[in-house]
């Protein structure tokens, strides 16, 4: 066996040599890199600026000219006025989001999977996920169509229900559906690959034991999938504050943008919008801080409850 | 398991109809808009058979000049964009497939530390506008969102996944690295490229961000609509200056620009969908 030889072989020392004989491998891969450092690494070098008074006359200056304030940013942040009511949309739009979506997701995933005309199941699951690929440009376009005061429910009950115009929380459950709608087939993917690794023989034993299709679903189906859900429901905790700008603004319009608001939206309206770059990019360290945080709570807890755990 | 069909198939069944229905219906209903009289429409919308069919919107739509150039850099950012994708996304996934390339480990490193950390929105607004003037310029849909890197890391899943003696053969035969990718790998990757290509494809016509932060005046067919979604009362030159029957609202303008904006991606659907999904799996199972 030169398996072992070779895999010893592998670890290549840094050499001229080395450089020389991988010169292909480095042209095609250094172009690449340094692409990368422009455009992800100096942007994370941008935190910076949320430690300084940055305004569009001082963006110009090197960095060590401007002027530090240490946490003021997060102080002004924290004490505007939109502060605490975009922090209340962004939790609420996006815990209720998570809740319903996961269990939909799941749910969808368990129909298709106990479902018995194979070609039919095909095709449901192929009209499902068609939203996923259309733009929220046009979601929100055909949204409007259906949730518009006179749009296609209105007319459908016969009732003015001002889905779309009422200043309240209605708002968050309307962008909760209609993500749903756009994601759910797309959602269920994941778990129906989960469903496909559990062991038939299984779900045959529990038959023959005499188990119904509910108490297959309950004590087979589900602890199958169980990893599965932990690991995305830890994802998308840590993503709880990172709730898309553009879904947000599309879906939105001023009769109801008090209960639409996010942070990512704040952060730009604040930093672009009021051209106050030191502030927005605050907002957004801080939105990143609470994602990282939570994400090792969640993980932590998964942890206490004997789950597997992410990191 | 056997076929037995009980009544929970048949709930299960009627079940799906009904998804089926909530899911297709406003699709049908934005297809019906746009095929009927504008006038007709506004008395009620609920309808997925056009009830007075016209082409008047279509027509509008087409003559505008205001949609010419949108469709044009629509097309042309999804071309562009998805071939420079592609060529760059598998050619960097190949060489960070390679275990024996000197910097296999910082590189790879590097590149996924950017999936879970980023600078956010307003560095990157600067960066793009501020530094490097790319506002308002055809390259900034093209340059800063070059590759994804979960992309990348579908492509060299894909190839660790490959005989590598294919490689050696190729390598004793005198073949650069360069070669090898090009001449060995590409060809033995056609379903993942298909796949990222879709992606990139996908992203690049329904991208609608970048337009409205850096180049408004360089507007897609997605800013467009965006566009007119935001008007309430939208302004209709009239072509041709002579009397025109049929009226023309923003709503039903909308809907046909709907049309046209959604038709691409409905048209390659069916036919690519396998590649879609394949993405989802292979990404869910490796690394």
């Amino acid at each position: 066996m030169s398996n072992k030889k070779s895999k010893a072989k592998r670890k290549t020392r840094l050499s001229l040599s080395t450089l020389w004989k991988q010169r292909y491998l480095l042209a095609m891969s250094i172009p690449f890199v340094i692409w990368l450092i422009i455009f992800k690494y100096i942007p994370l070098w941008g935190w910076t600026m949320a430690f300084q008074e940055v305004k569009p006359a001082t963006f110009n200056k090197p960095i060590f000219q401007r002027e530090f304030v240490g946490l003021a940013n997060f102080v002004k942040a924290f004490k505007d006025r939109l502060f605490t009511q975009t922090m209340i949309n962004t939790l609420g739009v996006s815990i209720i989001g998570i809740a319903i979506g996961t269990i939909s997701a799941i749910v969808f995933a368990i129909m298709l999977n106990e479902m018995k005309f194979l070609k039919f199941k095909k095709v449901t699951q192929t009209i499902s996920y068609l939203p996923h690929f259309v733009s929220w440009v046009i979601i929100a376009s055909i949204a409007k169509n259906v949730f518009n005061d006179g749009g296609v429910i209105d007319t459908l009950f016969k009732t003015n229900f001002h889905l779309m115009s009422t200043n309240s929380i209605l708002i968050w459950f309307v962008i909760v559906f209609i993500d749903i709608w756009k994601e759910v087939g797309w959602n269920a993917i994941i778990y129906l690959s989960a469903m496909a690794g559990i062991d038939p023989g299984l779900y045959e034993a529990a038959e023959i034991d005499g188990a119904n299709r509910l108490q297959r679903i309950w004590h087979i189906t589900l602890p199958g999938i169980r990893p599965t859900i932990i690991v995305l429901l830890i994802m998308s905790i840590g993503g709880a504050l990172n709730v898309g700008m553009e879904r947000q603004m599309l879906l939105s319009n001023p009769l109801v943008e008090e209960h639409t608001m996010v942070l990512s939206w704040f952060s730009y309206k604040r930093g672009i919008g009021n051209s106050d770059y030191g502030l927005g990019t605050a907002i957004g360290v801080f939105q990143s801080a609470v994602g990282i945080t939570l994400l090792l709570i969640a993980n932590k807890i998964a942890g206490l409850f004997g789950e597997d755990r992410l990191i | 398991m056997r076929k037995k069909i009980s009544a929970i198939d048949i709930i299960l069944f009627l079940v799906f109809v009904i998804i089926i229905i909530i899911t297709l219906y406003p699709f049908l209903n934005v297809l019906a808009i746009s095929f009927n009289d504008a006038t007709d429409t506004i008395k009620n919308i609920n309808f997925i058979i056009p009830r007075m069919f016209t082409l008047s919107n279509y027509k509008y739509v087409f003559k505008d000049s205001n949609f010419v150039m949108p469709f044009v850099t629509s097309v042309s950012r999804t071309l562009v964009g998805t071939l420079i994708g592609v060529f760059t996304t598998s050619m960097l996934a190949y060489t960070l497939s390679r275990k024996d390339f000197v910097f296999h480990k910082p590189f790879t490193i590097l590149f996924v530390i950017t999936m879970y950390v980023g600078g956010g929105l307003i560095p990157e607004y600067l960066l793009i506008m501020r530094t490097l003037h790319l506002g308002n310029n055809f390259l900034v849909y093209i340059i800063p969102g070059m590759i994804w890197v979960y992309n990348m890391i579908l492509v060299r899943s894909y190839i660790d996944g490959l005989p590598t003696a294919l490689q050696e053969a190729a390598r004793i035969d005198g073949a650069n690295d360069f070669q090898i990718w090009y001449k060995i790998i590409m060809p033995l990757c056609t379903p993942v490229i298909a796949t990222i290509a879709l992606y990139y494809a996908v992203g690049q016509w329904n991208a609608f961000m970048d337009t409205y932060l850096y180049a408004q005046k360089l507007p897609t067919l997605q800013f467009k609509m965006y566009e007119i979604m935001n008007q309430a009362t939208m302004k209709l030159d009239v072509h041709g200056s002579t009397n025109v029957t049929t009226a023309i609202t923003p709503m039903s303008i909308r809907m046909a620009v709907t049309v046209v904006a959604t038709l691409p991606i409905v048209i390659v659907y069916p036919f690519l969908q396998k590649y879609f999904i394949g993405g989802m799996t292979l990404g869910s199972v490796k690394d």
